[in-house]
């Protein structure tokens, strides 16, 4: 059901241009939900969802009695359509928060949903994870935390069997990532949920899950990575999650989408790379990332080739992420030489400059991941010189962005330190012109200064 | 942005990490007036630079769930659609149209199958398990004297003398529901009734007629009475189908196939 067109096509009621700008309507509400900080999926899905495929169908409250009707003919009825059918109405009743209370209240009720969440009938699995998802969407905690134990046996089922992993049973572990991942985006999650969810088997099911390979489902995929992102970036206990290997099924995760983008050109792969990227970007800040013994440590130079290969495809199909990707980069190379060597010796210093042109934010942090590199040194910025570097420098000092000329100075800094010749060819190449538009701008001038006295008297 | 095309080999080659050039650092670097320090950087839950990634998310969730809150129909692709065909296990007649179902049938049903008392079983694992307990003289001895039951978790070490305490067991610490089954006696089926899989999912669930209780875990296959079929019309099928055959556009290996959307876009 998250995976493919369950319900079948709709039809376009509206001409292209028209559902663009619907599209430019709703990331506008939804960037301005988010500064509120009100960007919630549940609510917004809610409505939306309400809106478009409700269909004047009015949720009823359900009490206990009629409740375990539906139970009942969900799991004995004799006709399947009968059966579905329970679940369905069920489901309805279900968008009623007072109904959600009622069902978590009433004993047996989760066990039940959680034996036809694991039919062997396809539809009331589907049916079944339905009625889940929308427990998961629930404003209120109660209910969300009540489907956590059930979380972890079906996690326990499905993994059982993986191999023989079936259509039925991807949605249903979509629906449970989804489920977990409204769990964890609550704001209560950092001090209530997760830490339970560290304490359980939950981390290590969902690592599993993001295990390359054959197995790997797209749709199972991105939703643990989205649940493992809002882990992570709360900031619990993410020693526990890199002792537990995450770092490098992370890591090889990376290098599986790096060659899946290149076979293929099917959209979708970017809402798992969004993620994964994040993931890995804070993990490696985490001291534990620098264990001793290096078996923790993430330093396979296929990494870096990954990234690139991503950043290219990202360039193509989502720019908005590039910060993201190249976030990771940062990471990567700020404290590592070895890194930073990958990026001279793989040829990579010259796509890096093509993003320059992309956006303020990409060319700051293309130009910090080039002061990661110059900083280490001479044999470094001999590497960087002479090649397109220059005169891409002089082309950024040409924005307007303070922050991006900033940047650029402070490169500007470590290569004349570093690398004899660079102010010579600076000058030569109207450097100084270029330096002087910012004489007057409060945050540059005194860098600017600095680089005019080192260009003219070394 | 063009890649140098030596990039893709070294993805596709051996792990490794580059020696590193030397580092030699210059005491004025980054000293005022300018404070360049290469730095990790970590970003918060809420900090503004997940807004694109978090709304692209919520847009992708948004589309959806749009197709999810509708009302449900027997999910159909008209690519999938075939011409109505029987199943061709020995003593199975479900008809399909579509080869989704198909597989699902199959892998329910057919996939596992117990080659003493035809039972099926969801997994290769609970199946050699089943094999064990039922149709191994020895493990009815050895059971006397020692715990033998395996708990059905892969990865759980736990063993216990009685089946009824690992059911227990399983309720308890797995969360199993409590009417799971693994290991109640087949009881002998009535007249013939129209479709394997109904017979079996109408015992599974703990119909009235017999008596026994509903499982998640244990699927049968008995034999039934297939329905009469014009002689003519018979095929002969190999019943040996490879585990990793997938049917139409099946379950998704990797990234091959991965989904198809209708994004609105």
């Amino acid at each position: 059901m998250w995976s493919r067109q369950r319900g079948g096509l709709k039809p376009l009621r509206c001409g292209v241009e028209q559902l663009r700008c619907r599209r430019r309507e709703r990331e506008a509400a939804l960037r301005k939900a988010r500064r509120e900080q009100q960007l919630v999926s549940k609510r917004l899905l809610r409505d939306e969802a309400l809106e478009e495929a409700e269909e004047g169908c009015v949720a009823m409250i359900f009490g206990e009695a009629e409740i375990q009707q539906f139970l009942r003919l969900a799991q004995r009825g004799t006709e399947e359509k009968e059966r579905e059918g329970a679940l369905v109405s069920l489901r309805r009743g279900l968008q009623r928060p007072e109904t959600q209370q009622t069902f978590i209240r009433l004993e047996g009720s989760i066990r039940t949903l959680v034996g036809l969440l694991t039919s062997n009938q396809a539809l009331l699995q589907l049916e079944a994870a339905r009625c889940l998802h929308e427990l998961s969407h629930s404003e209120q905690s109660a209910v969300v935390e009540a489907c956590l134990p059930a979380t972890s046996y079906l996690l326990t089922y499905l993994s059982g069997h993986s191999s023989d992993f079936i259509s039925p049973h991807l949605t249903v572990l979509e629906a449970l990532g989804y489920a977990l991942s409204q769990l964890l985006q609550a704001k209560e999650a950092p001090e209530k949920i997760i830490p339970s969810v560290l304490g359980s088997t939950l981390p290590q099911h969902m690592l599993q899950l993001l295990q390359p390979g054959p197995k790997l489902n797209l749709g199972v995929a991105v939703e643990f990575a989205w649940c493992l992102h809002y882990i992570i970036c709360s900031q619990v206990n993410n020693a526990l999650l890199i002792t537990q290997g995450a770092l490098s099924t992370l890591g090889l995760l990376l290098l599986d989408l790096a060659g899946a983008v290149q076979r293929t050109e099917d959209a979708g792969l970017e809402l798992l790379a969004c993620p994964v990227l994040r993931c890995l970007s804070n993990l490696l800040t985490e001291a534990a990332a620098e264990a001793v013994g290096g078996q923790l440590q993430l330093r396979d130079e296929r990494v870096v080739a990954a990234l690139f290969i991503l950043l290219q495809f990202l360039l193509q199909k989502q720019p908005s992420l590039l910060p993201e990707g190249l976030w990771l980069l940062n990471n990567l190379t700020a404290n590592s030489p070895s890194f930073c060597t990958s990026l001279l010796s793989l040829d990579l210093i010259e796509p890096l400059l093509h993003l320059l042109s992309v956006s303020n934010v990409v060319s700051v942090l293309v130009l910090t991941v080039l002061c990661n590199v110059a900083e280490k040194g001479p044999a470094y910025c001999q590497r960087l010189w002479p090649g397109p570097l220059l005169s891409s420098l002089l082309d950024t000092l040409a924005f307007s962005d303070t922050e991006v000329v900033g940047q650029s100075l402070e490169l500007l800094q470590l290569l004349f330190l570093y690398q004899p010749g660079a102010a010579q060819a600076f000058l030569q190449q109207s450097g100084l012109q270029a330096l002087q538009r910012h004489e007057e701008v409060a945050q540059l001038q005194d860098r600017v200064h600095a680089l005019q006295q080192t260009a003219l008297h070394g | 942005m063009q890649l140098p095309p030596a990039l893709h080999a070294r993805l596709a080659g051996a792990p490794g990490s580059a020696e590193p050039l030397p580092v030699e650092r210059d005491p004025a670097a980054g000293t005022t007036p300018f404070s360049f320090a290469p730095r990790l950087v970590r970003f918060p839950r809420e900090h503004d630079f997940f807004e694109d990634g978090d709304v692209q998310r919520h847009l992708y969730l948004q589309d959806v769930l749009t197709q999810v809150g509708g009302a449900p129909e027997r999910p159909r692709r008209p690519s999938a659609r075939v011409p109505e065909f029987t199943c061709q296990v020995a003593g199975c007649c479900q008809v399909f149209d579509a080869l989704e179902d198909y597989e699902h049938h199959y892998h329910a049903l057919h996939r596992n199958v117990c080659s003493f008392c035809k039972r099926a079983f969801p997994s290769g694992h609970l199946l050699d398990t089943h094999i064990l307990e039922w149709h191994d003289s020895l493990f009815q001895i050895l059971a006397e004297r020692q715990d033998m039951y395996q708990c059905l978790v892969e990865g759980c070490t736990e063993k216990f003398r009685t089946s009824r305490d690992r059911k227990e067991h399983l309720v308890m610490r797995h969360l199993y529901p409590a009417d799971f089954r693994f290991d109640k006696p087949r009881r002998s089926r009535g007249p013939a009734v129209p479709g394997a899989a109904e017979q079996v999912l109408a015992e599974a669930l703990g119909d009235d007629r017999v008596p026994s209780e509903g499982d998640a875990m244990e699927v049968c296959s008995e034999h039934v009475e297939p329905s009469p079929e014009p002689a003519g019309e018979r095929r002969a099928y190999s019943h040996r189908i490879p585990s990793t055959i997938c049917f139409g556009q099946g379950a998704s290996r990797g990234f091959k196939s991965a989904k198809k959307r209708n994004k609105h876009q």
